[in-house]
C-alpha cells in the first residue's frame, strides 16, 4: 500500500516475512535525465543505510534495516508505529512542546557529534512513538561531515521547517532545540553553530539584518 | 455632464525593482487595460543598480503616458497608485517610489506599497485562475517555493545563495554570449542546450527544500574554461542539473503541502525544459499545472496594480511617510488579509 509519494522515494507499507515493514523505493523520476536519475537514486540508496547505521551508533533511534537492494534502489525497513512530529507539535501544550523540541535537539546534537548531518531536518521526518521515543526516519539527504558549515545548514533547515509549518511556536521550538543540542555538544560548540546559522541566514535572499 | 459614463475605479501600478520599469493599469474588477514595460539591458556586465535607476528615471514619463493612453482612461479615473516597495535594488526601487509618491499626491489618491514577490503570485493566480497554489518563482533575482498558510505566504524552500536566473546569466556572460531584447541570456542558454544530448556530471546541491546554485555555477564555468567540451554540452548539463534540483524541491514541497495547484512564474518560467519537468511532477501529484504567460511572469506593472487593488480593498494603504522602500522585504513578512483560508 502506498503510504506517501515523496520527492525522493515512494514509501509502501507492506507485509514482509510476517512483519509490518516500510518499503522505501526510489522509483525513477520521469522528469529528469535517465543518467542523472540513476546516479541520484543509486547513490542515495547506497548511502542511506551507512548513515542510518552510524546514527544508531550515535544513539539516535532509527528504523532497523532488513534489506538493502542498491541496484533496484530499494530498502526494506522496520515500520515505526507512532505519529509524525509534524502532526502533533501544534497540538501540544507549551511545556510538552518545549520538552519534545529539547529532546529533538539532543538527538541532532548526537548526530552532529558523530559526524553526521541529516540534511532534511523537518518535523515530518521525525516519529514520536507511543513510548515517547523519537525516531529519525529519512536519511536520504544525509552526509558524513563534521564541518561547521554543514552543521549550520542542517540546523538552519530545522529552523526554516519550524517557521513554515509551525509558525506560531517556531521561535520557542527552535530555542528548545538549541537548548537540547547545546547540552550534548557543549556550550561553546553550540555557540559556534549558532553564529554559523546566523551567517547562513544572512547569506540568503532579503534578510533584514544583513 | 456631457458624457454619462459609469464610474469605474482604476489602479495604476509601478514596477521598478530591478532592470524593468513598467506601468500597469487595471480596473478594480481585474481587467488589465495596460501593461507597458521598458527593459534596461546593459551592453556588458550585469545590472548596475544606479545605471538601471537612471534608465527608469529617463523612461518613466514616456511609459506612464503610453500606459494611460493605451488604457484610454482619464488620469482622474485613477483611484489608487500602487508601487513595488521591495524587495529589490535600492536605487531602482527609490526611482519608482518617487514617481509613485508624486503621482499620488498630484492626483490626491491613496498610495499602496506592494511586495514584489507577492505580486508575482497574485497576478499568476489572477491570470491562470489558480486558487491555492504552491508557487515556484524563478527569476534573475529570486528562487523560491512558497504557499499560503494561515494569513501569510510562507517560504518553504529558497536558494541559499544566488538565484537560478542569476546562475544562468553569469554562466552565459562567462561563455561570451550577448543578450538582446527578446533574447535574454536564459533563452540563449536554452537554445544551445537544445542542441545537445551529451550529459556531463555537475554538482547537484539540494538541502531539504533549499537549494544552492553557486557551486554549480563555479563548476560549470570551470568545465567551460577547461575547453574539452562543447558549449552546447555544458549548457545542456547546467540546465539539466539546475532544473532537476528545482524540480526535486518543488516536488518535496508539493508532497509536504499537498496543494491542489502548482504555479510557475518568474523569468525562468519561460524555459520549455523546466516547464515540462514541472508539468510531469504536477501530474504525478494530481495538481493542476499553471504557467504564468511571459508578459505577466516577467516583472510587470500589472501585477503591482492588481496586488495594490487587493490590498486596498482590504483596507491597506501606505501613507507617504511610511512609503520608504524595503530592499529586503521578505515574502513571509507580508500581511495578506485578502487571501482566503
Amino acid at each position: 500500500m502506498l503510504l506517501k509519494k515523496g520527492a525522493e522515494a515512494s514509501l509502501f507499507l507492506e507485509e514482509w516475512q510476517g512483519r509490518k515493514v516500510i518499503m522505501k523505493r526510489r522509483l525513477p523520476k520521469a522528469y529528469r535525465l535517465a543518467a542523472l536519475d540513476e546516479t541520484i537514486r543509486v547513490q542515495r540508496t547506497a548511502h542511506e543505510p551507512q548513515i542510518i547505521h552510524r546514527a544508531k551508533e550515535a544513539g539516535v533511534p532509527t528504523p532497523t534495516l532488513y534489506l538493502v537492494d542498491v541496484a533496484n534502489a530499494n530498502i526494506i525497513m522496520e515500520f515505526i508505529e507512532g505519529k509524525q512530529v509534524k502532526q502533533i507539535l501544534n497540538e501540544l501544550s507549551q511545556v510538552e512542546r518545549a520538552s519534545l523540541c529539547r529532546h529533538i535537539g539532543t538527538l541532532i546534537g548526537r548526530l552532529h557529534s558523530h559526524g553526521i548531518v541529516h540534511g532534511d531536518l523537518t518535523t515530518s521526518n521525525m516519529i514520536l512513538t507511543p513510548q515517547g521515543k523519537v525516531f529519525f526516519v529519512d536519511f536520504g539527504l544525509s552526509e558524513r561531515s563534521s564541518e561547521l558549515e554543514a552543521k549550520g545548514v542542517d540546523l538552519h533547515l530545522m529552523k526554516r521547517a519550524l517557521q513554515s509549518t509551525h509558525f506560531r511556536s517556531a521561535k520557542e521550538c527552535f530555542e528548545a532545540v538549541i537548548a537540547g543540542y547545546s547540552k550534548v555538544v557543549g556550550k561553546d560548540a553550540a555557540e559556534d553553530v549558532l553564529n554559523k546559522i546566523r551567517e547562513i541566514g544572512r547569506r540568503g535572499r532579503y534578510v533584514s539584518e544583513r | 455632464m456631457a458624457t454619462r459614463r459609469k464610474a469605474v475605479s482604476y489602479c495604476l501600478g509601478l514596477e521598478s525593482t530591478a532592470d524593468d520599469f513598467s506601468v500597469g493599469i487595471l480596473s478594480f474588477k481585474g481587467k488589465i487595460l495596460a501593461n507597458e514595460i521598458s527593459v534596461f539591458m546593459p551592453e556588458t556586465g550585469g545590472i548596475h543598480p544606479r545605471e538601471a535607476a537612471r534608465h527608469h528615471a529617463e523612461v518613466a514619463g514616456k511609459i506612464l503616458a503610453k500606459a494611460v493612453q493605451k488604457a484610454g482612461i482619464r488620469p482622474r479615473d485613477i483611484k489608487i497608485i500602487a508601487f513595488s516597495q521591495g524587495p529589490g535594488l535600492g536605487p531602482c526601487l527609490r526611482t519608482g517610489a518617487t514617481a509613485a509618491r508624486a503621482l499620488a499626491s498630484y492626483l490626491q489618491v491613496p498610495l499602496v506599497g506592494v511586495n514584489h514577490c507577492v505580486a508575482h503570485i497574485e497576478i499568476g493566480k489572477h491570470i491562470t485562475g489558480a486558487k491555492n497554489p504552491l508557487t515556484l518563482y524563478v527569476s534573475g533575482g529570486n528562487t523560491l517555493v512558497a504557499a499560503f498558510e494561515a494569513g501569510r505566504y510562507r517560504v518553504f524552500g529558497e536558494t541559499l545563495d544566488i538565484a537560478v536566473g542569476n546562475c544562468l546569466d553569469v554562466f552565459a556572460r562567462e561563455a561570451g554570449l550577448y543578450q538582446k531584447l527578446g533574447a535574454p541570456f536564459g533563452a540563449l542558454v536554452e537554445q544551445l542546450a537544445a542542441r545537445s544530448q551529451n550529459f556531463i556530471s555537475l554538482p547537484y546541491t539540494v538541502k531539504g527544500m533549499d537549494l544552492s546554485f553557486s557551486g554549480l555555477l563555479t563548476a560549470a564555468i570551470e568545465l567551460l574554461h577547461r575547453g574539452q567540451h562543447r558549449l552546447e554540452d555544458v549548457c545542456y548539463s547546467l540546465q539539466e542539473v539546475a532544473f532537476s534540483m528545482l524540480s526535486e524541491v518543488t516536488e518535496r514541497a508539493l508532497a509536504h503541502t499537498e496543494k491542489p495547484e502548482l504555479l510557475l512564474t518568474g523569468g525562468v518560467a519561460a524555459n520549455k525544459r523546466l516547464k515540462s519537468m514541472l508539468e510531469t511532477i504536477a501530474k504525478e501529484h494530481n495538481a493542476k499545472f499553471c504557467v504564468v504567460p511571459k508578459q505577466y511572469a516577467l516583472d510587470n506593472g500589472a501585477m503591482i496594480a492588481w496586488t495594490g487593488i487587493l490590498a486596498y480593498q482590504h483596507g491597506l494603504s501606505t501613507p507617504i511617510e511610511k512609503s520608504f522602500v524595503r530592499l529586503k522585504w521578505r515574502l513571509d513578512e507580508v500581511y495578506a488579509p485578502w487571501v482566503g483560508g
